[in-house]
């Protein structure tokens, strides 16, 4: 499912919002997202999952073209933890 | 940052009333929440995939005990962020 589809779901079930105003709201909700990230904080959606920073070691990687050795710094990865609920309901019906 | 913080932005940034954009994030994350669980994946452009991903049942140990013990198939949600997320935030 794309975010197009999602929009359509959720405009279907919130009176009086139409696609577009449904589409901005989602896109505000991503981005103020990954702004918080982007300041070194924390998300914590209860039921659905928190999102927060992994670190990254430097390492020494490979160029597998030319096989040279490169250097790859330090860095920070989002990371997405499942939420308690959300682990148990994809489990539900299987 | 939580639910409601998230409302807030919502506030701040399209002035939509408090009331409402509480009403909007609780939506969402449910509706989420309800197509995974179905087994369906949902891809965010800009931000990032869900998955739902199969495990299959495999023979495990209970850590503290050694105790061997059957690990039933089960699904999992994986979140892949996408490039432009990943760029964003490397240099944290």
């Amino acid at each position: 499912m794309t975010k197009s589809v999602l929009i359509e779901k959720i405009a279907e079930k919130i009176d009086g919002l139409s696609k577009k105003q449904t589409e901005v709201i989602i896109e505000t909700i991503f981005e103020s997202i990954k702004e918080a990230l982007a300041k070194g904080g924390k998300v914590e959606i209860r039921g659905f999952g928190n999102f927060r920073l992994r670190s990254r070691k430097a390492r020494k990687a490979r160029n597998p073209k030319t096989g040279e050795s490169v250097d790859v710094p330090p860095k920070k990865v989002p990371y997405f933890k499942v939420g308690k609920e959300l682990r148990e309901m994809v489990n539900r019906n299987i | 940052m939580t639910k409601a913080d998230l409302a807030d932005k919502l506030y701040e940034k399209i002035g939509l009333p408090k009331k409402e954009t509480a009403a909007i994030v609780e939506i969402l994350f449910d509706s989420m929440k309800h197509i995974l669980s179905e087994g369906e994946s949902i891809k965010i452009t800009g931000f990032g995939t869900f998955l739902v991903r199969k495990k299959s049942a495999r023979k495990g140990r209970n850590p503290k005990t050694g105790t061997e013990l059957e690990i039933e198939q089960r699904r999992v949600v994986t979140f892949k962020p996408s490039l432009q997320f990943k760029e964003l935030v490397e240099k944290v």
